[in-house]
């Protein structure tokens, strides 16, 4: 995909407008005087739904990097991240409740048993993922692009079973353990404690990836090997232990995200993965796949456009109609522009 | 493969190499040592274990007089205790007797006449160990359509190697174009045309089945060119992706159709369905005229006695059913050799050079996605009309995983994989799981630990690890297709591009 990135093209800077072009600006001026509206309508309500939604967009923007990061180094869409991710709520469930006791209205050592619980799972969920990729993927390097993509349908089945197993068919609650208060109240506008920690928690956990794809020895060989794994070989770069980190940060960032997303909504349910999974993923493409900023930015407006339509009054389709929204978006992009809204940047560029 | 490396790690000698005495030492004293400690979980299964072990062992003996003789034993054992079984036992032995250049023709026949008199025997079938009892001829209705579905997808995903992760959209697609026309569903409307067994000023639309179900594909086959049409040009995964994105869309459409945006206008009727459908038939001019051969109405059927069994209408859908997969099955083998089939098979191989030779790939692809798109419309269509509704649930993800887990099991792109893949997990689906894990809850007794498990409700899963066992140790299926043995196994190269951005977004523009 870098080797494309050599060959100028002096006229892609030039906007052509495309038939497909103008429907895009059409629809993203449509979906902007519809969000005008709703702000005449009620602006204290847009600005707070507007926050759930940059919420939400923090834990989908953790499950997308996962997505973005293994489509980068292996060219596979790996399914089985969104129920990582599932897992990793059942963990921080588990971790908190089981072994540190954690419940409603502890007061000081709320923060510390939510650090380790969290340290805890990402260590967990990092481990299972890496362990799917030596257990499902691996053997598959060679096969045809599509057999490790089928597998990996099969392995997200599997361990949607597994929570099946372990947690029963219906939704667990995690203790509701982040005050509610409010840190600010504005004009009828309340932004509690609850959704500032998620981003509390994310910022510091993008940072860090950040810092690790960019600053360290490991990071520029997993970029080496996105770029081409043949030559980053030849380099000196053991393939197969990067690929096999790469699966254990992706893994990591969806415990992060179980943990945020557990403790924020407190229910969790085994087959609440996939879709999550599917939309993160839908995140991920919106910004442009392999590119991890682009995952941020598209898991962001994923979260927006998902909070609107469900929170804003005027007009709105609701939230029967969510996953279809999603999905068209994911469709529209995939069919008008494949690489995204940030172009085709690969880890190694980005 | 990977076992050969286990084999070294632990210095033990392969088992191909060591003599043939040795092999079957070993092979015959494992067998009886299996058989017995089965024997002790359940008398069948041990005894099946046996009957297997012989039946293998009877075929590497010298085919007169030893091999028969050893078959005529066999058959004379069963004969007291379990006669269907000895008749099963005959027939299959029988079927290996027909010389070779005879036998792709006689093991169809053989297999359509077996179909069709299945729901007289049925009853009267021995008691398979572990999976209990066959199939009841209502499964079989439904084994059938799911073979229908993967025999579809097969030509999308075996013949021309686009992976459809929505294909259950095309099933919904025939299954609600058959409800919206046999149904009291538009009751503003009155419009009759060819619907039996039921009264001429009934409200709502009702058109013929007959006409109904090639309607259906043909609707779902025009919505696969719809959506065919923009994002066949993505390759691989990102195709799977769109498919499943449209895949997820649908049900949804289907769920909250009974009020689209509050604008009143009932579509689907939402969550709950539509139900009851018209029934499937021949109406009284036809079926007096036939003496009563062909109902007049499926559902108001029959009264017949024929062969000391009396004929059910499930029986008669279980025919219609058996007809309409003819028909596909019929449709798929023409089409693989076809000159658009080897299109499909070079695209599947190398779509770059395909093109190259001049396949006009968008054409092909399109043409490959409306063909199974028709049958997935088709087999929507009948099973709506057996089941007399349809509802959104019925189209979630899990089925169409279910339908490519199917394929894959078989061995995609060969029909007869696919078919017995297909049979053998709808079977599992409707009856098999449910009685193999009652037969484990009452079987397995661990140290003490009795095990209660619900096992259909991990169906999911259990396609799951189908799905991860087949691709990792045996990626051509079953059943496997030669050609596509021969791709699974060829060392791929990894560092293509899956999908040229540049190229095309200048191709997009």
């Amino acid at each position: 995909m870098a080797a494309n990135a050599s060959a100028p093209t002096l006229g892609a800077r030039i906007p052509r407008l495309s038939i497909s072009g103008i429907v895009g600006i059409i629809v993203v001026i449509a979906g902007a005087l519809l969000l005008l509206k709703n702000f005449t309508v009620a602006p204290s309500r847009f600005v707070e739904v507007t926050l759930i939604g940059i919420t939400v967009g923090c834990v989908y923007a953790l499950v997308a990097l996962g997505y973005t990061l293994v489509y980068g180094i292996l060219e596979l869409i790996n399914f089985a991240h969104g129920d990582v991710f599932m897992l990793g709520g059942m963990f921080t469930i588990t971790y908190a409740t089981h072994f540190f006791g954690l419940h409603h209205g502890q007061g000081s050592l709320t923060v510390p048993i939510v650090i380790a619980t969290l340290v805890l799972t990402m260590l967990t969920c990092g481990f299972i993922n890496a362990s799917i990729e030596f257990i499902a993927y691996k053997p598959l390097r060679h096969a045809p692009r599509l057999a490790p993509l089928i597998t990996a349908i099969g392995v997200s089945f599997i361990i949607q079973d597994v929570g099946l197993a372990w947690k029963g068919p219906n939704y667990i609650t995690a203790p509701d353990v982040f005050p509610h208060r409010d840190v600010f109240s504005f004009r009828g506008v309340d932004y509690g404690w609850n959704k500032l920690i998620v981003v509390v928690i994310t910022i510091p956990v993008l940072v860090a990836l950040t810092w690790l794809v960019q600053r360290t020895r490991q990071g520029k060989a997993m970029r080496a090997t996105a770029q081409d794994k043949d030559a980053a070989a030849i380099m000196g770069i053991n393939v197969n232990r990067t690929i096999s980190f790469t699966f254990l940060i992706a893994g990591s960032l969806a415990g992060a995200a179980g943990l945020c997303y557990s403790l924020y909504v407190t229910t969790v349910r085994f087959d609440q993965g996939f879709q999550l999974g599917l939309i993160a993923f839908t995140a991920a493409v919106l910004g442009g796949i392999g590119n991890l900023p682009g995952a941020v930015l598209g898991a962001i407006l994923i979260g927006l456009i998902q909070a609107w339509n469900e929170g804003l009054p005027w007009h709105m389709p609701g939230s029967d109609w969510t996953q279809s929204i999603v999905f068209s978006i994911l469709i529209l992009i995939l069919v008008f522009r494949p690489e995204g809204l940030l172009g085709e940047r690969t880890p190694e560029g980005g | 493969m990977a076992s050969s490396s286990v084999w070294k790690q632990y210095g033990l000698p392969r088992y191909r190499t060591l003599s043939d005495r040795t092999r079957w030492g070993i092979a015959i004293g494992l067998e009886i040592l299996l058989a017995i400690v089965l024997f002790f979980l359940d008398h069948s299964l041990g005894y099946a274990v046996l009957t297997i072990a012989a039946i293998y062992w009877a075929y590497r003996l010298p085919p007169l007089p030893w091999r028969l003789l050893a078959q005529a034993i066999l058959i004379a054992i069963f004969l007291m205790p379990e006669p269907s079984l000895s008749v099963t036992l005959a027939i299959a032995f029988a079927v290996f007797w027909i010389p070779k250049q005879y036998r792709s023709r006689a093991m169809p026949a053989i297999a359509i006449t077996l179909a069709v008199l299945y729901p007289f025997y049925q009853p009267k079938m021995f008691t398979i160990p572990v999976f209990g009892a066959w199939p009841d001829v209502a499964t079989g209705v439904v084994m059938l359509v799911f073979i229908m579905m993967a025999v579809g997808l097969n030509i999308v995903v075996g013949y021309a190697g686009l992976l459809d992760l929505g294909y259950v959209a095309f099933y919904a697609m025939g299954a609600y174009t058959a409800a919206w026309f046999s149904s009291l569903q538009f009751s503003t409307h009155n419009l009759h045309f060819g619907a039996v067994g039921i009264t001429p000023d009934l409200p709502g639309i009702h058109i013929s089945v007959w006409l109904l179900i090639p309607l259906a594909g043909a609707v779902a086959a025009l919505a696969g060119i719809l959506i065919g049409l923009p994002t066949l040009r993505l390759r691989g995964d990102y195709l799977a992706i769109v498919t499943l994105g449209f895949g997820e869309i649908l049900p949804q459409i289907a769920r909250n159709g009974d009020n689209f945006f509050g604008t009143g206008f009932n579509l689907t009727n939402g969550p709950n369905g539509i139900t009851p459908l018209d029934s499937i038939g021949f109406g009284n001019t036809v079926s007096d005229a036939t003496g009563g051969f062909l109902p007049a109405s499926y559902l108001a059927c029959c009264s017949k006695t024929v062969l000391g069994h009396q004929v059910q209408s499930t029986d008669v859908f279980f025919w219609t059913a058996i007809m309409l997969l003819l028909f596909t099955v019929f449709c798929s083998f023409r089409l693989q050799y076809s000159r658009l089939g080897r299109a499909w098979i070079a695209i599947r191989e190398d779509e770059t050079a395909a093109a190259a030779m001049g396949v006009p790939l968008m054409r092909t692809k399109t043409w490959a996605y409306a063909t199974g798109a028709f049958f997935g419309g088709v087999a929507g269509a009948y099973y709506a009309n057996f089941k007399s509704a349809t509802f959104p649930g019925d189209f979630f993800f899990n089925i169409s995983v279910f339908i490519l887990c199917m394929v894959i099991l078989g061995g995609m792109g060969n029909i007869w994989g696919v078919i017995v893949g297909a049979g053998f997990l709808a079977y599992l689906d409707r009856e098999g799981l449910a009685n193999t894990g009652a037969w484990v809850n009452a079987n397995v007794h661990v140290g003490g630990w009795h095990p209660n498990i619900d096992v259909p409700l991990y169906a999911s899963g259990i396609y799951g690890l189908i799905i991860l066992l087949v691709m990792l140790f045996r990626p051509e299926g079953l059943i496997p297709s030669r050609r596509i043995a021969a791709e699974m196994h060829e060392d791929v190269q990894h560092d293509q591009y899956l999908y040229d951005v540049q190229h095309a977004g200048a191709e997009a523009g």
